[in-house]
């Protein structure tokens, strides 16, 4: 099939469409508004609903809602307002409704400014807003992604019934590249557990509540065990150079396709070192961490951000090997230069 | 001849499976209170109009955050004052589905006033129905927007004051000043009388919603007997005397005879059909050959920046656009001045022989200058032995630099002299290919396909592509 030009932003909004979403509901906000502008084109057109609520707030209930009618919602933001969004998503999380989250990334905290920044990672990859709970999340790198890892999200949405997320940043939402679409999703199956207005579905009941202790023990021992199911069957990442590498480095979104630039160069320059990109940040690649902390290979974890993912590197390679951390903020996006002259000072290499 | 039996509305559970209380049959309500009326009403209304099995019940936070024990219906429990966003999510996703969004004062009035302002305002085709008892009952007495005026309660031990919390809200009357509502009254459960209207607007609003009319809300003064510290005689007197006066009974809005049934417009589009609606072209098939330009021009790291108008982002698009048709790897990256307007705007775009890492390009192999300040300030970034392009006919000064390759066009000139000098990016964009031999004019004008939103301006394009074509191919490096 034809490949596409487009913005990652514009590719969600195919992605989602793809998948058999039919319902967004949104409220603007810069740098994700584009994917709500996109929705409220596309959306209508092919049978689909598009709705500006009038809050986050507002939009993620509606998602709780739609979700809860067996159907596939999404709604997008930037990080204010994924903040006002937790309330739902936890919700969500608790009455176990599938549905797609985006946050393209801004700079914070408070109102911070409205250049890319991961500083998310904690509210997003933690679970967020109150409870027991964990949120599937996908890091697209490219436009490609953006449609592909969109798909990707509502089909785990709907085999482990959670919210899940995609979390990029403005670069990855306004930068073009060539997309390849796959053919629609046009037949979903009916949902057991969801109400769809109709006397099948009528004893169905969409509820977080558990007001006996016992009993939202069991509940939260439910939603474990299915994180653990998650952690077993999805974690995605990519390996670049990594068979000798002696040094390791890490991130995600926009900063992997900078460091992979500065592994090509340093490679030029015979320093053994390669690439480690969680596409998955819940699940995280702990195995493959792991495996390459006890072959003695030293950590750069890279982040536009005060440090977020760094301290799940460190707990997961239990001190088998040193793991730094190199950080811009504030919107600050690292040059493949300044990667490459820390690593080189850092590792002496 | 036909005699009524006295029963349980089969929109109630028959025995309440949910309820943890060891009683089925018992509401978890407190005696006196009016969620036990409310509900049989409504039980009984979705019953006559024979519509419990596609009606879905929001229970919402507060005392009647467990109506899913009760009713026979789908179930859906919503966050503390969401419920009429929940209502719009699962209405919207299922037109056909009867929604009772069921709220509290605290719920719909205070946390929740944003959601029933707006689901309103929408004209949503649900109905609300909202229970008006002047206090916070499940959390035990404290205040509510609707407390009224020297009213005690936890939270107010001194009576409510205006100075410090403000007057009660007027529900009903602050929903009558928005124009999408049908339906809107407010009565109450004070005695029979009071009760029979009560059951009369309560299978109103519910017609309202089965006929498609629009949103309907009923408030309902309801007593809380545990909440005021009185007992249910008591209770009831003081709505009467005291809460109706200052939440006056009565029709706010009936539109139900004028308002005309709206049923959305169902659309299945097919596969194929929908590749068409999201303008992805499945047939979409050019033929290229690609050229062999020589090894300095290979995988251009560029940039391009200009003045905001100039068509820059326009540019790259192009050059991206005419890269990936000849199925390079590409990508491109816009990045605005914080000085947008009259400032500059550029981006950075990548044509790549292999996969492009970072789309970012801090030294331009190719640096294309439309305006004055983009040469002053990226020139010295330029990569030695690089290319610089620039607009002669708008810069004044000549790069400095000695070690890279320059390419003078009078672009908006040229521009101007083919009709228009808004094409003095195509003009530049036709001239970088034909200097450097990257790609063939074939592959230009199909870029133009998608780069350039109005046909009728694909003429003059393809112009402005040639005239830079053969400047460019003219002044070709020795």
């Amino acid at each position: 099939m034809a490949k596409y030009l487009m913005k990652g932003n514009d590719a969600i909004v195919r992605g989602a469409l793809l998948a058999g979403c039919r319902f967004y509901f949104g409220y603007p906000i810069t740098p994700a508004s584009e994917i709500a502008e996109g929705a409220a084109r596309y959306f209508p057109k092919v049978g689909g609903t598009f709705l500006q609520a009038e809050s986050e707030v507002a939009a993620i209930n509606m998602v709780y809602g739609a979700s809860g009618g067996g159907i596939r919602a999404m709604t997008a933001s930037s990080s204010p307002g994924i903040s006002l969004k937790q309330e739902g998503i936890s919700y969500a999380a608790g009455a176990e409704l599938p549905c797609v989250i985006v946050n393209i990334m801004r700079g914070g905290p408070g109102l911070g400014n409205i250049a890319p920044e991961q500083s998310d990672y904690n509210q997003v990859v933690k679970g967020g807003g109150h409870g027991n709970y964990k949120v599937p999340v996908l890091a697209p790198n490219s436009a490609q992604e953006m449609c592909s890892l969109t798909m990707k999200a509502f089909d785990i949405a709907d085999k482990y019934r959670a919210p899940v997320y995609i979390l990029a940043d403005g670069y990855i939402g306004q930068m073009m590249e060539p997309v390849e679409f796959p053919e629609p999703v046009t037949d979903l199956p009916r949902k057991d557990w969801a109400v769809y207005a109709d006397k099948e579905s009528k004893d169905n009941l969409i509820s977080s509540i558990y007001l006996d202790p016992y009993e939202l023990e069991k509940h939260n021992r439910k939603l474990q065990k299915k994180y653990a199911e998650i952690e077993k069957n999805e974690i995605m990442c990519e390996k670049f150079m990594l068979e000798d590498a002696e040094y390791v480095v890490m991130g995600y979104g926009i900063v992997s396709r900078v460091l992979k630039t500065a592994v090509e160069k340093l490679r030029d320059k015979k320093v053994k070192i390669g690439l480690l990109r969680p596409i998955t940040l819940f699940p995280f690649p702990k195995k493959e961490i792991y495996d390459l902390a006890v072959k003695n290979c030293k950590f750069l974890v890279v982040e536009m951000s005060n440090g977020q993912m760094v301290e799940d590197v460190r707990l997961t390679v239990q001190g088998k090997t040193t793991v730094d951390l190199y950080n811009r903020m504030g919107g600050v996006v690292p040059t493949t230069d300044e990667v490459i002259e820390h690593i080189q000072n850092r590792f002496s290499v | 001849m036909a005699t009524k039996v006295l029963r349980k509305s089969h929109a109630f559970y028959d025995t309440y499976f949910r309820n943890p209380s060891p009683d089925k049959k018992m509401l978890h309500y407190c005696p006196g209170c009016g969620h036990g009326n409310v509900h049989k009403m409504i039980a009984e209304a979705l019953e006559d109009y024979d519509v419990a099995d596609k009606t879905i019940f929001i229970s919402p936070v507060g005392c009647s955050v467990f109506a899913y024990y009760y009713f026979a219906t789908g179930n859906i429990q919503a966050a503390h004052g969401r419920a009429p966003a929940v209502s719009t999510g699962i209405k919207r996703a299922h037109p056909d589905s009867i929604i009772i969004s069921y709220q509290g004062d605290g719920d719909l009035a205070a946390i929740g006033t944003a959601e029933i302002i707006h689901a309103a305002n929408r004209g949503e085709c649900i109905t609300v129905f909202f229970v008006n008892n002047a206090i916070y009952g499940m959390t035990g007495g404290q205040m509510a927007p609707t407390t009224l005026v020297g009213q005690k309660t936890t939270t107010s031990p001194m009576g409510r004051r205006p100075s410090n919390e403000g007057y009660p809200i007027k529900v009903a009357e602050l929903i009558s000043q928005l124009h999408a509502p049908v339906y809107i009254e407010r009565v109450s459960l004070h005695d029979n009388k009071q009760r029979a209207k009560a059951r009369l607007a309560i299978r109103k609003a519910i017609k309202c919603q089965v006929d498609k009319l629009g949103f309907s809300l009923v408030e309902i003064l309801s007593p809380c007997p545990s909440g005021w510290k009185m007992d249910p005689v008591d209770s009831m007197r003081w709505i009467e005397e005291t809460m109706q006066e200052n939440f006056p009974l009565g029709v706010y809005r009936d539109l139900t005879k004028e308002a005309e049934p709206y049923t959305p417009e169902i659309l299945n589009p097919t596969a194929e059909a929908i590749l068409n609606l999201l303008d992805i072209d499945t047939e979409l098939d050019f033929k290229y050959e690609r050229k062999n330009p020589p090894e300095k021009y290979k995988n251009p790291e560029m940039k391009v920046a200009g003045f905001g108008g100039q068509g820059i982002l326009l540019l790259g698009g192009a050059m991206a656009q005419a890269g990936m048709l000849e199925n390079y790897h590409v990508s491109w990256l816009p990045s605005y001045g914080p000085e947008m307007r009259g400032g500059t705007a550029n981006c950075h775009v990548n044509i790549r022989d292999i996969e492009v890492g970072s789309p970012m390009v801090s030294d331009p192999s190719v640096l294309i200058a439309m305006n004055r300040p983009s040469l002053e300030k990226f020139e010295q970034d330029v990569k030695k032995g690089g290319l610089i392009i620039y607009d002669s006919s708008l810069i004044d000064i000549e790069p400095t630099r000695k070690d890279i390759e320059i390419l003078a066009i009078p672009a908006t000139k040229m521009a101007d002299q083919l009709g228009n000098t808004r094409i003095a990016n195509m003009v530049v964009f036709g001239a970088y290919m034909g200097y450097t031999g990257l790609m063939g004019k074939e592959t230009l004008y199909e870029s133009l396909k998608t780069a350039i939103k109005h046909k009728r301006f694909l003429d003059i394009n393809v112009k402005a592509i040639d005239a830079g074509y053969q400047f460019g191919s003219d002044n070709q490096a020795g």
